[in-house]
């Protein structure tokens, strides 16, 4: 079954050391692959295995160390270098230019043309279409990007580094956006490209997706290269603690639920995205006080616009929302955070959840600023809010403990844990998580989750949605499907089986 | 009868002379912006074309001559704005507003030391010339003054823009230049990994957009008027921005917005030459008024170049 | 101890102040190059420069008038720009300012103080409002400030030419307006010093006689005044809190309960009120009318360089704003003395917001320089 050709090695990265300014991203790195082998690169978020492939794609220049292709030394300076000596990669964010088509975005820089300069779009159309149909991708090409399925994107992705003659296949976490039919899609492309010769090397941070799909797997911690370990002689388990250097439990510790009465419902709701399209299709859930429900799904089925709407920040077209059978839909986003008291981790802390120039006790009040003791009669009480923040950062563990640090001089997880003050500091009755994990290493994880099984223990009510199956899984009481705007079914997470919501999260009914 | 045919020949002919000098510059923003990169900055290149225009036409005595350099010296403030904004990551607004200082002061500098201390320029012997007389000699192909004539007698530079206006679209969307243009100022990221120089396509199509509004601001000193002088383009490149979004950032879109707005000034022309006893001050507010109204009702209808403004700095990540 | 003293200048040279005093170092350098290039002797010019803005107290007190109006339409960029808008409309606000100022001084017969606060109050209002328009229009529409602030500028020109020619208002043909009462005005002294014992007093004091020779007034008071408040406003009011989360991240501001399209009309309010405050400073206090304008005067496209040269700070702008007004004032100077363009003085300021714009490139130089001395 395996077509790993061990005579020849396609990518061999000797001891590569990246530095930004004093930051040592990549601290002497090993890879080698071979011709039909798929090479997992295993490592948690900032561990250095994105900059690590930037280097061998010429996107970046390592500072140190040696790569060879195909046995040639190479200075990969820049992607051209590695388009002409067979190396594609497919970035985690789609680099797709939206407006254009299918044709156009795979031929972007290697354009057919006629005389002096002039697109000839047909010849190009005609090799795209040949090429999609021999690797079985499906794809149309004079579809605009911007009105294919993400699943359709990323064939598009694999396309274009198939178009520039790519042997050797970089995929950045390629399954992060799929649902789980598409990803198995996926792993039958992955084969037919390695039974054609092509070595892959795929970045993830899932171990089970490596112990399907991989042959080999490189371990990076915290820019440092740990092992390469042949992926069926060690368990899940082994590869976990490799990456992050300790034992990890993937289970989180909770108390039994002490389930109360209900306090939010969410009644029939339609909602519009922005490009005035409904993706709330008359969405209904309920929520009650002392339970963690946790809302699976893959991006992009609702769930931004279901906590835009319920944080006042999307207009609601129809339905309710009700809170202790109070409806109130529509109401504005201070409303709801004052009157309501509903706060909210944000999906994308940097956009939504921080002022990344403020600093870290003007962050701690966005919410209060304009209530005793934080000001009065509209003049701010500056002894007062920095009092605050002193204590939170002791209370949350922020670090380090300086009010006077702007957020973005934080790293990630504290940013998290200056949101998570801001918001639990509040004494929320509902507390909306959104992807509260994403980007964070284990142990920022591991605060977080405590976090929201705190409030659940204290009898408040936490609605978590997230695109990480296992973190609902582990952390709920109680898990909500949706799909395409809709909740297509709700069961108690203990005992539930997870094949049957991976069927659910792509639309299949069991 | 006659007199009113010929008057709305007076019409669109100042219509067409007015809305050239728009043409050129407003087609320099379709390109910088199209690339991603704000041009503000058009105002102080077209300030500058003018005055090299003239003084090249002067001393020269060849209009050609006067236009080229124009348009080589808004090309090198392009550079200068190319240089802050793309290689430096400067905030593209306030670039353009140095050069909004750099191309005005650098004109009166030098209007002053080749022009004896004056802030304007003496005028040129030979104007851009009139094609149509060129070629089949002065009221033989039309009768003087005659709607065909007011129409279609003008100035090279008219022809040139809407030749221009074709090219520009040619070159946008049928080549491989164009698509790459596009491409860097939708997604650069992605241009990049195609291995597309991001930096050498907006070096290019600021510096383009330079050499555009330079031959805007020849065109309007060395064929609208026979001299340079401080006020004469005083919000021309303004009205060519304006006029660029208004097109939706195209180039047959930017020039139905610059013929609009030559049209009011053509019409306000001729209401001043007529004796109508209307403020001539209402009506040249007249334009203004009509694109915030207009841009109230199409935007949010058209979308501007996704990165735009943005900066890319591949070092920084 | 000298480490200290390396690590203090190397703090100070990275942060903004720093930078800022950089740029305009190089922005005098270069302008000496150009000055060079074209025969004239820099060193030459910017004594003639700095004789013209210190060496009489006359010229002190003019560089202070030329100053004002600057100073105040570089606090109205700069309180816009702290919530994210670019006030490019500065020009426009400060004409309907003017306007508004002149009229209510002409048409207007009120007691003295009260006259000058409604005629600065309606001026500011005025203002204020077509600042804010361009607030709305952005916030209800999503049309780009910079946009409509450009064409607010130009309608705002031709309301001011169209007022000059009513027949109320002006002598028909002047193309200028009716001077304001006399109990409009904000000048010092103005009745005094005509009389006979004013114009005994200035032949016989030197210092303060030539003060008075200038048409002083109270505007610059009230310009730091303003300084003060914009930034009181900003950094110890929950409405500058409100603001300035708007300018950094108004996602971050709405999702924290902040209502961002009313900051934006709010902070669009204030700029064109304190845009407005510096044209109806400049009537009471200089012109006392209104003309026709051939083109734009420049005091809203100055104040925007006021604001970045002062780094977007109240007590920025002030500096800033002298600097440029005694560049302005002393510039003019180089051309009689020594037939030099006072262009060059457009070109420096040119020269200076580039660099202010390129930060980086600041760095970059003082990194290689850094580099070089250790090696």
């Amino acid at each position: 079954m395996t077509a790993i050709d061990f005579s020849q090695k396609t990518v061999e990265m000797i001891n590569v050391v990246k530095k930004f300014g004093d930051f040592v991203a990549n601290d002497g790195i090993n890879l080698t692959v071979h011709k039909g082998e798929v090479h997992a690169l295993l490592g948690e978020n900032g561990a250095g295995k994105t900059t690590l492939v930037n280097c061998l794609y010429g996107l970046y220049h390592p500072t140190a160390g040696t790569i060879r292709i195909n046995g040639r030394e190479l200075n990969v300076t820049d992607p051209n270098v590695a388009i002409q000596n067979g190396i594609g990669m497919v970035h985690q964010h789609f680099m797709l230019v939206e407006p254009f088509t299918v044709t156009q975005n795979i031929i972007l820089g290697r354009e057919t043309t006629k005389l002096m300069g002039i697109l000839d779009l047909s010849a190009a159309e005609k090799k795209v279409a040949e090429i999609s149909e021999r690797y079985g991708l499906a794809i149309n090409p004079r579809d605009k990007i911007e009105d294919i399925s993400v699943g359709s994107q990323q064939r598009v992705e694999i396309l274009k580094a198939l178009y520039r003659g790519a042997e050797i296949l970089i995929l950045d976490e390629p399954t992060a956006v799929l649902t789980p039919p598409e990803i198995q899609e996926l792993v039958m492309i992955i084969r037919n490209l390695t039974q054609e010769g092509k070595s892959i090397i795929i970045i993830t941070h899932k171990l089970h997706e490596i112990k399907q799909v991989a042959d080999y797997c490189t371990i990076i911690r915290r820019g440092k290269y740990i092992d390469t370990v042949e992926v069926d002689t060690v368990t899940e388990q082994e590869l976990a603690s490799m990456m992050v250097g300790r034992e990890v439990s993937f289970a989180v510790e909770k108390k039994p639920q002490k389930r109360g009465p209900k306090i939010l419902t969410i009644d029939n709701l339609v909602v519009e995205d922005n490009r005035g399209i409904q993706a709330l299709k008359g969405l209904s859930l309920e929520l009650h006080k002392g339970e963690i429900l946790g809302v699976a799904g893959v991006d992009g089925n609702g769930q931004s616009e279901l906590i835009e709407a319920l944080t006042g920040l999307r207009t609601v077209r129809s339905g309710k929302i009700l809170l202790h059978n109070k409806e109130i839909t529509g109401a504005l986003p201070k409303q709801i955070i004052d009157g309501y008291n509903i706060r909210t981790i944000p999906e994308d802390r940097q956009k939504r959840g921080l002022v990344l120039e403020f600093d870290v006790a003007e962050n701690l009040v966005l919410e209060t600023y304009h209530k005793k003791p934080f000001s009065w009669r509209g003049v701010l009480n500056h002894p007062e809010i920095y009092q605050y923040a002193d204590d939170s950062a002791k209370e949350f563990d922020i670090r380090p403990a300086n009010p006077y640090l702007t957020a973005k001089s934080l790293s990630g997880g504290n940013q998290q844990k200056v949101i998570i003050a801001r918001e639990v500091g509040n004494d929320p009755e509902v507390l909306i998580a959104s992807q509260p994990t994403r980007g964070l290493d284990v142990g920022a994880i591991e605060y977080v989750h405590a976090a929201l099984v705190e409030q659940r223990d204290r009898g408040k009510a936490v609605l978590l949605v997230s695109f990480e199956l296992d973190e609902v899984i582990n952390v709920s009481d109680r898990i909500a499907v949706i799909f395409e705007g809709k909740i297509v079914g709700t069961m108690a997470a203990e005992g539930v089986d997870e094949n049957e919501i991976g069927l659910m999260m792509a639309g299949g009914t069991s | 009868m006659e007199a009113i045919i010929n008057d709305i020949g007076f019409i669109i002919g100042t219509t067409l002379m007015y809305s050239t000098p728009l043409m050129f510059t407003s087609l320099g923003g379709v390109i910088t912006e199209r690339s991603g990169v704000v041009n503000i900055g058009l105002e102080g290149m077209m300030f500058f074309g003018a005055f090299v225009a003239a003084t090249v036409a002067y001393y020269t005595q060849n209009p050609w001559l006067g236009f080229l350099c124009a348009g080589l010296g808004g090309a090198f403030l392009g550079l200068l704005h190319a240089i802050a904004c793309v290689s430096f990551a400067a905030e593209q607004i306030v670039s353009g507003i140095a050069i909004n200082f750099l191309g005005p002061g650098l004109a009166l500098f030098l209007s002053r030391l080749f022009f004896d201390g004056a802030t304007q320029t003496l005028t040129i012997p030979n104007k851009i010339p009139l094609p149509l007389h060129f070629l089949f000699g002065e009221g033989k192909l039309f009768k003087s003054a005659g709607f065909m004539d007011l129409v279609f007698n003008r100035f090279a530079t008219v022809y040139l823009a809407f030749l221009l206006v074709l090219l520009v679209w040619f070159v946008l969307y049928k080549t491989k230049v164009g698509m790459r243009v596009q491409a860097v100022g939708e997604h650069p990221e992605a241009a990049d990994t195609l291995g597309i120089s991001v930096y050498r396509i907006r070096y290019g199509a600021v510096i383009m957009s330079g050499f555009f509004a330079g031959l805007g601001g020849a065109s309007m000193s060395i064929a609208v008027v026979s001299r340079f002088s401080n006020t004469l383009i005083s919000g021309h490149g303004f009205i060519a921005l304006a006029a660029m979004i208004f097109g939706k950032w195209k180039p047959q879109g930017a020039m139905l917005a610059c013929l609009l707005f030559g049209g009011a000034k053509g019409f306000e022309i001729f209401l001043g030459a007529k004796g109508v006893p209307v403020s001539s001050s209402l009506l040249a507010m007249l334009p203004y008024i009509l694109t915030i109204i207009v841009l109230v009702g199409i935007v949010g209808k058209t979308t501007p170049p996704a990165a735009i403004g943005k900066i890319f700095d591949k070092s920084g990540k | 101890m000298t480490l200290d003293a390396a690590a203090l200048k190397k703090k100070f040279l990275s942060g903004s102040i720093g930078l800022t005093l950089i740029s305009i170092f190089l922005g005098f350098a270069l302008g000496a190059i150009v000055l060079l290039a074209a025969g004239f002797n820099p060193l030459e010019a910017y004594w003639v420069i700095l004789k013209g803005i210190f060496s009489r107290p006359k010229y002190v007190s003019y560089v202070i008038i030329y100053a004002t109006p600057l100073i105040i339409t570089g606090l109205s960029v700069a309180f816009a720009l702290r919530t994210g808008l670019f006030n490019i409309g500065a020009e426009g606000q400060y004409i309907v300012g003017a306007i508004v100022a002149a009229a209510a001084g002409y048409f207007f017969k009120l007691p003295l103080i009260l006259h000058v606060i409604v005629a600065v109050g309606l001026a500011i209002i005025a203002a204020a409002l077509w600042g804010g328009l361009a607030g709305y229009i952005k916030a209800r529409f999503g049309v780009h400030e910079v946009i409509s602030t450009i064409m607010l500028n130009w309608i705002a020109l031709y309301l001011s030419n169209f007022v000059v020619t009513l027949q109320a208002f002006g002598k028909q043909g002047t193309g200028k307006t009716y001077a304001i009462q006399s109990t409009a005005r904000i000048n010092l002294l103005s009745d005094w010093k005509i009389s006979e014992a004013g114009i005994e007093f200035i032949r016989s004091h030197k210092m303060l006689g030539d003060v008075l020779k200038s048409p002083i007034n109270v505007g610059f008071i009230f310009a730091i005044l303003l300084a003060v408040l914009v930034w009181y406003v900003l950094n110890k009011t929950t409405l500058g809190y409100e603001l300035r989360a708007v300018g950094f991240n108004p996602h971050a501001a709405e999702a924290g309960g902040i209502n961002v399209k009313r900051s934006m009309v709010v902070s669009m309010l204030f700029a064109g009120g304190l845009a407005g405050a510096a044209g109806a400073f400049q009537v009471l206090g200089v012109s006392h009318r209104i003309a026709k304008l051939a083109a734009m005067e420049g005091y809203g496209f100055d104040g925007i360089a006021v604001s970045l040269i002062g780094n977007n700070t109240g007590a920025g702008s002030v500096f800033a704003g002298l600097l440029f007004g005694a560049l302005k004032y002393g510039g003019s100077k180089i051309q009689d003395a020594m037939q030099a363009p006072t262009e060059v003085i457009s070109i420096m300021i040119g020269i200076i917001i580039l660099f202010v714009a390129m930060p980086n490139l600041i760095r970059l130089i003082l990194t290689i320089k850094a580099n070089r001395a250790s090696n």
